[in-house]
C-alpha cells in the first residue's frame, strides 16, 4: 500500500511540483499480480485432478491452412501457465524495486497466460472443444459497443466534459438506425442515422452542462433516463403497432477482407466481420493519431487539463468543448448501431442493458487513450462472450459469478490496483472566464 | 420550449453563474481534487426557487404530453387534415392528453368511480406504499449530494439491504416484534457496507466514487440471483430463483388494516427524514458532512477528517437505502426475487436531486414520484399510454430544475439579482395561466 505518511491529501497524479522527494516504491501492482498468479495456480493447476485433456480447435474451414485441434494435459498446461504468469509478477516485482516502468506488454502477457490457465481448466474433461477461434471472434463482436462507448467518453473527457449519458447515446443510437433501416430497407442507412441519435443526445448534454453549467453527472444520469423513457415509449407506441415498417431492421452483412480473411485465428477474428467493425478500426486510429498528434487533439486535451491557460492563448475552451461533445455522441450513437443492424435484431426496450456504463469502466481502465480504451472494451467483450462459451460447454462457475467478473476488475483498477489512472485535470468542471 | 422564442431576457449565457461563483472557485481549486465542483452546481439546485420547481414540473407535463398526443392514434388521424380543420388535431390531442394525465391521477391519489371511499382512496395507499423505498434510498443519495459525494449505487444498496433483511426473515426463527427489528437491523447493516465499500475506497485510493458505485450496481444484480439460486436465498420447494415467503413475525404491519398494501415501513420513512434532518441539521457528523461538501480543502484546515466523512456519508447513505430494500422485502411484496428493486435506485437519484437534498424536499420528491409511479400503472391499463412516459416526466422535472434559466426563459421570468432566495411573487400569476 502506498504508504500512509503524514499528508495524504494530495494522492492524485499532480503532486506537489517543486522539490518532492521521490514517491515511496508502490508494489500494488506486483502484489495484484502475484496474488492472482498464486491464485490461478492453485485453483486452475493444483487443486483439480490430474489425467484430464483439454482440446481446443483454432482454425474455421475456409483457412489457407488448417491446424488440428490441440490437446493438452489440463492439469500440467495449467500449473505450466500459471508459473509463466508468476515469473511475470516477479520480473514485475524487479521492475518495480528498480523504480522502472513495465511496458504494456507485461500486464497483457499476464492476462493471456492466467486466462489460458483458466481456459485449460475450465474445459478439463470435457467432450466439447474450447473453440479459440470463435471465443475470440464472439468477444471482437461483443466489445464494438464497448470500443464505441469507450472512445466516445474519451473524446469527451478529454476535454473536460464528463459524459455519463454514453448509455443513452448508445441506446438512441440503437433506436434510430433500427427505425431508419427498417423505413429504407437498408442496413447502412441505419449506420448513417445512429450517429445523428447519438449527437442529438450530445447536443442534450451540450446545453446543459455547458449552456446551464449544470452539473455534468447530474445531467448524464438524467439524460440517460429521459432517453430509456422517450424510445421504451416510441416502441410501446409506434414501433410496436407496425412492427413490419419501423422494427424490422435488416442485418448488416459481413465483409470477408480478400486474402487477410484466410489467415488461420487472425482472418477469421479480425477481418470477417461487419463494416461496423471496420469504422471501429479506423476511428481507433484517427483518434489516437488525432488526439496525440494533431494541432485539434492538442487544443481538446489542452482544453481538458488547463482551460484557463488554453483560454489565454486564444482556444474557445467551451466551443472546442461542444465540439468535442457532439463528435462523442456521434461515436457513442455509432456504437448503438451495433444492438440493430449489426447483431441484427429488431429493437427492444433498454437493450443497450448498462453496456454503456461499462463502456465508461473501460475507457478508464484505459486511462483515457482510444487504444488503451479498445483494449479493456476487448477485455470485457471476452469476459461477456467467455460466459456464452462457457454456458455451451458447461462449467464449474455459476454464470453470475461469470457475469459478475468485469465489474469487479473494474473496481480493483480503478481502486489503483492496475496502475493509478489520472483523470484529464478539468474534467468536469465547467468553464466561465 | 418551441413555443417561447429562444433568448428572451438577459440571455442567460455564459454568466449566468450559479451563486457561489462556480466556475473560477472550482478551477482554481481543483489541481489536486476534482470534488469541489460537484458539491458547488449542487448547492444551485438546492438554493433554487420553490416557483422553478413547480413550473418545472409543468414544463415537464406538457412537453410529455406533446409525446403522449403524438403517439396517439387520433390525433395522427386528426392531423392528416390539419390545414382544413386544425382544431380536430388540437382537440384530439386535448383528449389524448388529458385523459391520460387524469388517469394517472386517479391511479395515484384518488379514484372516484369506485363505490366505496376506502377503495377509492386506495390509489394514494399505493403512491405511499411505493414512495417509501424512495424517500429511504432519496434521504440517503441527499446525503451524500450535500457532502460533495455522487452516489449512483442506491440500486445495489437497496439489493442489499433486501438479501440482508431477507436473509434474517428466512433463517432465524425469533419472537414478532424483534425479528422484524432485527432484519431491518441487518438490512442497514448490508447497505451500509455495501455503500461503505465505495467510500472505502475513495478515501483510501481516490477511486471515483461514481465508477464504483456504478459496478456496485451491477455486482448486487448478479449477486441477488447468484443468491437466488443457492440456499442462502431460494425457496426449496420452488424451482424459480425465488425466495420463501416472509414469516408473519418479520413483516411490517400494515399501516391501515389489511386491505391496503400500506404498512409500517412509511412510518419508517417519516421517522428517518427526521433522523436526516437532524443529523444534517442539527449533529456535530452532519455539520462536518456539509463542511466537506461545501469545501474539502476548508473542512481538511479546519481539521475534519475529509477520508472519514467519505466513509461515513456513504454508510449512512447505504443504510438508508438498505432500510428502503428491508420496506420492499418485508412490507410491499414480501417475497425476494431479483427484481426486488425495480428501479427505485435509480429514481431516487432524481429523487433526492428534485427535493433539492434536503430531508423534507425528498420526502415529497419521494411522494410525487411514489404517484408518478403508481400512477402510471393505472394509466397504462386504462387509456394504453405506456408507463414508460412516467420516466420522460421524471427525468424532464430533473433537467429543468437543475437549469433555472432555462425554466425563467421559457416562462419569459425575470433573472433574480446576485443571490436569490426566493423567486419574485407577482410572477406566480403565471402558473395560473
Amino acid at each position: 500500500m502506498s504508504a500512509p505518511t503524514t499528508d495524504r491529501p494530495t494522492p492524485a497524479g499532480a503532486g506537489p511540483a517543486q522539490t518532492k522527494p521521490l514517491p515511496p516504491i508502490s508494489y500494488k501492482a506486483p502484489i495484484g499480480y502475484g496474488v492472482v498468479g498464486v491464485l490461478s495456480l492453485v485453483l486452475f493447476g493444483l487443486l483439480p485432478e490430474g489425467g484430464l485433456e483439454s482440446t481446443f480447435t483454432v482454425s474455421t474451414s475456409k483457412d489457407f491452412v488448417t491446424i488440428d485441434p490441440v490437446t493438452v494435459p489440463s492439469k500440467l498446461t495449467a500449473i505450466v501457465l500459471s508459473l509463466v504468469a508468476l515469473a511475470l509478477a516477479a520480473y514485475s516485482y524487479r521492475a518495480a524495486s528498480r523504480r522502472r516502468k513495465v511496458g504494456v506488454w507485461l500486464p497483457v502477457l499476464f492476462g493471456v497466460a492466467v486466462i489460458l490457465a483458466f481456459l485449460t481448466w475450465a474445459d478439463a474433461g470435457k467432450a466439447s472443444p474450447m473453440p479459440l477461434t470463435g471465443l475470440l471472434q464472439g468477444s471482437l463482436f461483443l466489445a464494438i459497443p464497448l470500443v464505441f462507448g469507450a472512445l466516445a467518453g474519451t473524446l469527451c473527457e478529454r476535454s473536460g466534459i464528463v459524459n455519463v449519458a454514453i448509455e443513452g447515446q448508445l441506446l438512441a443510437g440503437a433506436f434510430l438506425a433500427a427505425v431508419v433501416a427498417s423505413i429504407t430497407q437498408s442496413a447502412y442507412a441505419g449506420l448513417v442515422a445512429a450517429p445523428i441519435a447519438g449527437a442529438l443526445v450530445g447536443a442534450l448534454l451540450v446545453l446543459f452542462s455547458i449552456r446551464y453549467v449544470v452539473n455534468q453527472i447530474i445531467v448524464g444520469v438524467v439524460l440517460n433516463v429521459l432517453v430509456v423513457g422517450v424510445t421504451s415509449y416510441l416502441f410501446s407506441t409506434v414501433l410496436k403497432n407496425d412492427a413490419a415498417t419501423f422494427n424490422s431492421p435488416p442485418k448488416l452483412q459481413t465483409i470477408d477482407i480478400p486474402l487477410l480473411s484466410q489467415i488461420p485465428v487472425v482472418g477469421p477474428v479480425l477481418f470477417r466481420q461487419t463494416a461496423l467493425v471496420y469504422i471501429m478500426y479506423v476511428v481507433v486510429a484517427l483518434l489516437q493519431i488525432f488526439l496525440f498528434r494533431s494541432r485539434w487533439g492538442l487544443r481538446l486535451r489542452s482544453v481538458g487539463e488547463h482551460p484557463k491557460a488554453a483560454d489565454t492563448v486564444g482556444i474557445k475552451v467551451n466551443r472546442t468543448r461542444m465540439r468535442a461533445t457532439l463528435l462523442g455522441g456521434a461515436v457513442a450513437g455509432l456504437g448503438g448501431a451495433f444492438f440493430t443492424v449489426a447483431a441484427g435484431l429488431a429493437f427492444g426496450k433498454e437493450m443497450t442493458g448498462g453496456k454503456g456504463f461499462i463502456a465508461l469502466a473501460a475507457m478508464i481502465l484505459g486511462r483515457w487513450n482510444p487504444v488503451g480504451a479498445l483494449a479493456a472494451a476487448l477485455l470485457f467483450g471476452f469476459s461477456d462472450n467467455l460466459q456464452v462459451v462457457l454456458g455451451i460447454i458447461g462449467t464449474p462457475i455459476p454464470s453470475q459469478i461469470m457475469l459478475m467478473t468485469p465489474y469487479v476488475v473494474t473496481i480493483f483498477a480503478v481502486a489503483g490496483l492496475v496502475g493509478r489512472v489520472r483523470p484529464p485535470a478539468a474534467e468536469g468542471i465547467p468553464y466561465a472566464k | 420550449m418551441s413555443t417561447t422564442p429562444p433568448l428572451p431576457d438577459g440571455a442567460p449565457g455564459e454568466h449566468v453563474p450559479p451563486p457561489a461563483g462556480t466556475g473560477t472557485d472550482a478551477v482554481t481549486t481543483t489541481k489536486e481534487q476534482p470534488e469541489p465542483r460537484s458539491s458547488s452546481v449542487l448547492r444551485e439546485i438546492l438554493s433554487s426557487g420553490w416557483l422553478v420547481t413547480v413550473l418545472a414540473v409543468v414544463l415537464a407535463l406538457v412537453l410529455s404530453g406533446v409525446l403522449i398526443a403524438a403517439a396517439d392514434e387520433e390525433v395522427q388521424k386528426a392531423a392528416g387534415y390539419f390545414f382544413s380543420k386544425p382544431t380536430d388535431t388540437l382537440t384530439a390531442a386535448w383528449d389524448a392528453v388529458s385523459s391520460a394525465y387524469v388517469a394517472l391521477f386517479h391511479g395515484a391519489v384518488y379514484d372516484p368511480s369506485k363505490d366505496t371511499f376506502a377503495a377509492s382512496i386506495k390509489p394514494l395507499t399505493e403512491t405511499m406504499t411505493t414512495s417509501v423505498p424512495l424517500i429511504l434510498a432519496g434521504l440517503g443519495l441527499g446525503i451524500g449530494f450535500r457532502a460533495g459525494l455522487f452516489n449512483i449505487g442506491a440500486q445495489g444498496q437497496i439489493i442489499l439491504g433486501a438479501v440482508g433483511a431477507g436473509w434474517v426473515a428466512f433463517h432465524l426463527d425469533l419472537p414478532p416484534v424483534l425479528h422484524l427489528l432485527v432484519a431491518m437491523l441487518a438490512a442497514a447493516v448490508a447497505g451500509g457496507l455495501w455503500a461503505g465499500i465505495a467510500g472505502f475506497l475513495k478515501a483510501r485510493t481516490g477511486a471515483h466514487e461514481v465508477i464504483t458505485t456504478i459496478m456496485l450496481n451491477n455486482i448486487a444484480v448478479y449477486l441477488v440471483a447468484y443468491l437466488l439460486t443457492t440456499s442462502v436465498l431460494k425457496n426449496p420447494g420452488s424451482t424459480n430463483p425465488i425466495s420463501p415467503p416472509v414469516p408473519e413475525s418479520a413483516q411490517y404491519p400494515a399501516l391501515l388494516g389489511g386491505q391496503f398494501r400500506l404498512h409500517w415501513g412509511f412510518v419508517v420513512a417519516v421517522l428517518a427524514a427526521v433522523f436526516v434532518w437532524w443529523l444534517m441539521s442539527r449533529s456535530t457528523i452532519g455539520f462536518k458532512f456539509r463542511a466537506v461538501g461545501s469545501n474539502l480543502h476548508a473542512a481538511r484546515t479546519a481539521g475534519i477528517s475529509v477520508n472519514a466523512s467519505f466513509v461515513w456519508v456513504m454508510v449512512v447513505a447505504g443504510a438508508l437505502a438498505g432500510l428502503g430494500g428491508s420496506a420492499q422485502v418485508l412490507g410491499t411484496d414480501k417475497v425476494l426475487t431479483a427484481d426486488v428493486a425495480a428501479s427505485f435506485g435509480f429514481d431516487a437519484i432524481t429523487v433526492a436531486l428534485l427535493g433539492r437534498s434536503k430531508p423534507l424536499g425528498t420526502f415529497f420528491a419521494g411522494l410525487l414520484f411514489g404517484a408518478l409511479r403508481a400512477g402510471g400503472f393505472a394509466m397504462q391499463a386504462r387509456t394504453g399510454t405506456p408507463i414508460d412516459v412516467v420516466l420522460v416526466v421524471q427525468s424532464l422535472v430533473v433537467l429543468f430544475i437543475a437549469a433555472p434559466p432555462l425554466v425563467r426563459a421559457v416562462f419569459h421570468l425575470p433573472t433574480p439579482g446576485t443571490r436569490r432566495e426566493r423567486a419574485p411573487r407577482p410572477t406566480t400569476k403565471e402558473v395560473a395561466a
